[in-house]
């Protein structure tokens, strides 16, 4: 019989638990680098002109990102109004009604429209809004941004709802409140937390999208307030003057970057630290 | 002589095919406390349940026979407004996590959106929790979350906020089950004082507290009506061979 | 149905005209109407977008039939479209993508499910794993373009290739290091998920831990790792702004791994607000159809597995 030397085994065992560990913390060098570069790079960009001018021509020196951050935040708004509302109540009916075929396909629904492409959901917004309309807009950014926010919004509402325990819903029943009465009013806020950190983390992966706006809101060089007319966003400028040939454009999008990447990292922790103060105990 | 508040006249009450209660009959007086005792599975919470209109909310639940509160057929009347004449409180206790022991006590008119003057709301707390004896406890923070209170304290929240509607009936699930031996005799002490003002039917399978606490006393077995009677007289001489089985602990 | 309360408890009696007291009214059916109305749109939205691809692809379906999928031209010019290129190319990136992430997923999800469960170390690389999946596409697109491929255009000088420092190569990496967080988060629950009985009967019997997890714990997560795997390659199939800021945009089909290429994503991404022609742009929706059916199908497969692994557990 054969058998393993045990000292072998032993090291074996040690040598793979470094490897593991080794392979695991390789993880922070992409992470450093960017964060790194984007922060010394952009963070010489950053002045108050910066933040609060319009870019300017090629050519000239100086402009602003002005119009990409009030684009962006045009952008998020509009789908706000169009996925939390739906998108809520898609979740109580989720949270309500377990059985049945139709709970069943609307769920396999949800998890469809979670992994459809963002370039794909550009598509759409362009067929159905841009074309009709005839020209790029806010309008059909917003509901491409919508459409990806909707299915993450749907999860979060249907997920903390169902953790909540039956008994709060009886209580309330028992007092003879009814039933429309008892989801609105007793069990949508005991389930806040969970609802609004679906809601805020929807909002911190749309802030940073790119595809589903190329030909939606498409973009635009000046400081645009009608969403019936095309919006620039933090995400579109990067890619546009990044992929431009001119370096005081990419000082531009170094800059940008550096914004957005504050700004989505910062909604993240934002979101975990509110949240879980606010949540409720059963 | 009692009069009844509640009649239970030859009602069933079914989970799909499965009947758990076989044609009971039952008189339950006013402002008395009547006990409803009987092994696991004999169907007593689902009495109950039936009573304030909660059974139904299972989709495979339906029932027959009648209940009369006060002579009026509660299955004819719109289950909300029978919950709202007819209190519950659970096994375990359940205030609204989200509000104030004082939004609480008024949950009941809020959440069904009838609005009180400010003065006549303090009026509903205040009787109610001094009616739960938990007032001289909470009167100092009744804008702290309810969850904050020890068990003992929720349950008579509970309680207040039950009591707050105004109920002709006060239904109980087993309302000491979940809290330790002190804050059990506190609140049979309060019960013992409620039934002046309410009647109470307390569902329990703890059978020193039944004959503590009770003025009647039903027994079920497999969903049906063995014995009904005062409590005294049960306790000491069952007449049914089954009582007398389950009270000495034979089973159940 | 009269006031049966007692009266001397309160002083307010609730009747039934107080229901009728304030200005919102619902009832229970018309509450649970809305409630199927809202579930209804989401399953009409889905069949909406379906269908939208299709019928905006149906010219180019109808030129072009199946032979869509073997075309290897892709001249706008011409007027031929064919998807042969951008399929190789999504499948190549993709693959590559994927077994390059694994070399990291993997590991992150034994050291987070099995070594370090809790405690800071777990609590740090779970951020990390969280930040890394936080970042925009079109910042990492940005930093490969800036900070990867000139080293790859070193890399290429050294090998001998022509040295573009874009290309599948370049384009694989960026998206190995986005889609790390989506499998080793799956791994990872599927891995803390393996009965803690079975390990300690196989360490009973006085094997390592290496040996538990090799011989235990990996083969009772095996079918999870591979939905987690699934789902990964779903989400690089999709990625777009990345790869199309590092993959070269060449419509033609690549020849060696440090080609210039486009995938499925990319070439929408960069053709389409230039598309004339109705062909035109219904090749390139048509292409977009047929990445909405292959992330579909893959995503439903690993979701599926993913749910049978709860059931089994």
């Amino acid at each position: 019989m054969r058998e393993f030397p045990i000292r072998r085994r032993i090291l074996a065992d040690k040598t793979f638990k470094i490897i593991i560990i080794l392979l695991s913390f390789a993880c922070i060098l992409p992470m450093f680098f960017i964060i790194f570069f984007i922060t010394s790079k952009g963070i010489s960009a950053i002045n108050w002109k910066f933040l609060t001018q319009l870019p300017k021509p090629v050519g000239e020196t100086g402009g602003g990102i002005l119009n990409a951050i009030i684009g962006t935040f045009i952008l998020v708004i509009i789908s706000i109004l169009f996925s939390v509302p739906l998108g809520v109540f898609a979740g109580i009916f989720l949270s309500e009604y377990r059985k049945g075929r139709f709970v069943y396909f609307t769920r396999l629904s949800i998890e469809i429209l979670q992994g459809i492409p963002s370039i794909v959901i550009g598509i759409i917004a362009y067929t159905w809004v841009v074309v009709p309309m005839g020209s790029f807009s806010a309008l059909s950014g917003a509901v491409a941004l919508g459409l990806m926010m909707l299915p993450v919004i749907v999860t979060a509402t249907g997920e903390t709802l169902k953790l909540i325990p039956d008994s709060l819903r009886e209580a309330s029943l028992a007092l003879g409140v009814s039933y429309p009465r008892t989801i609105i009013k007793v069990i949508l806020p005991a389930g806040l937390s969970g609802i609004v950190t679906g809601v805020l983390l929807s909002i911190a992966r749309v802030a940073g999208e790119t595809a589903p706006l190329l030909f939606t809101a498409f973009g635009s060089p000046f400081m645009n307030l009608n969403i019936l007319k095309p919006v620039n966003s933090l995400p579109l400028m990067i890619f546009n003057y990044a992929t431009s040939p001119y370096s005081e454009w990419h000082t531009l999008a170094w800059g940008a970057s550096f914004v957005l990447v504050v700004l989505v990292l910062g909604l993240n922790l934002f979101t975990k630290v509110v949240t879980s103060k606010w949540k409720v105990q059963f | 002589m009692e009069s009844t508040v509640l009649r239970i006249e030859k009602f069933s009450a079914f989970f799909g095919e499965n009947a758990v209660l076989k044609d009971i009959d039952l008189s339950i007086p006013r402002n008395k406390i009547t006990a409803i005792m009987g092994p696991s599975g004999c169907g007593k919470t689902t009495l109950i349940r039936c009573i304030n209109r909660m059974h139904e909310l299972n989709p495979d639940a339906r029932v027959s026979g009648k209940i009369f509160l006060d002579n009026e057929d509660i299955y004819a009347t719109d289950p909300i407004i029978v919950r709202r004449q007819i209190g519950m409180v659970f096994q375990k206790p359940n205030p609204f996590p989200t509000m104030s022991i004082y939004d609480n006590v008024i949950a009941g008119y809020n959440l069904n959106g009838i609005r009180l003057a400010k003065d006549e709301k303090e009026r509903v707390v205040e009787e109610s929790l001094r009616k739960a004896a938990l007032w001289e406890e909470v009167n100092g923070t009744l804008h702290r979350r309810g969850t904050f209170l020890s068990g003992g304290q929720q349950q008579r929240l509970c309680i207040a906020r039950a009591l707050a509607m105004g109920p002709a009936v006060l239904l109980l699930d087993e309302p000491t089950s979940a809290l330790d031996p002190k804050a059990t005799s506190h609140i049979e002490e309060l019960i013992l004082r409620l039934k002046d003002t309410v009647t109470i039917i307390l569902v329990t399978h703890n059978i020193a507290q039944a004959a503590r606490v009770s003025d009647f006393t039903a027994f079920l077995y497999l969903g049906e009506l063995v014995e009904f009677g005062l409590s005294e007289k049960m306790f000491t001489a069952p007449k049914d061979k089954k009582t007398e089985e389950y009270l000495s602990g034979k089973f159940g | 149905m009269a006031d049966h309360s007692n009266a001397d408890v309160l002083a307010l009696k609730v009747d039934a005209k107080t229901v009728n007291q304030y200005k919102f009214v619902m009832s229970e059916s018309s509450f649970r109407k809305i409630l199927y109305l809202a579930a209804i749109c989401v399953l009409i939205l889905l069949v909406a977008i379906f269908f939208s691809l299709l019928l905006s692809s149906l010219p180019a379906i109808r030129h072009f039939g199946l032979g869509f999928l073997a075309g290897i031209t892709w001249d706008p010019v011409k007027s031929e479209f064919g998807a042969l290129p951008f399929l190789i190319g999504t499948l190549a990136t993709s693959f590559l993508a994927l077994i390059l992430s694994l070399i990291f997923s993997l590991p992150i999800s034994i050291f987070l499910g099995e070594y370090f469960r809790h405690g800071t170390a777990s609590m740090f690389i779970k951020s990390m794993i969280e930040l890394l999946a936080g970042i925009p596409s079109v910042i990492y697109g940005f930093c490969g373009l800036f900070l990867l491929t000139p080293v790859i255009r070193g890399l290429e000088t050294k090998v001998g290739v022509s040295p573009y420092g874009v290309g599948i190569f370049t384009a694989s990496l960026v998206l190995s290091i986005m889609i790390i967080p989506y499998s080793a988060s799956i791994g990872r629950e599927v891995i803390s998920l393996v009965p803690s009985d079975l390990k300690e009967a196989a360490l009973s019997l006085g094997a390592t831990r290496f040996e538990v997890i090799r011989k235990v714990t990996l083969p009772y997560a095996y079918s999870g790792i591979f939905a987690g795997i699934l789902l990964a390659l779903g989400r690089a199939l999709g990625e777009t702004m990345a790869v199309t800021m590092v993959i070269g945009n060449s419509n033609f089909i690549p020849t060696n791994i440090f080609s210039p290429g486009n995938t499925l994503a990319s070439v929408i991404a960069n053709e389409f607000t230039e598309a004339t022609g109705s062909l035109y742009l219904a090749s390139l929706i048509e292409l977009g159809l047929v990445l909405f059916i292959v992330t579909t199908i893959i995503n439903v497969i690993g979701k599926i597995i993913i749910r049978r692994m709860g059931a089994g557990v």
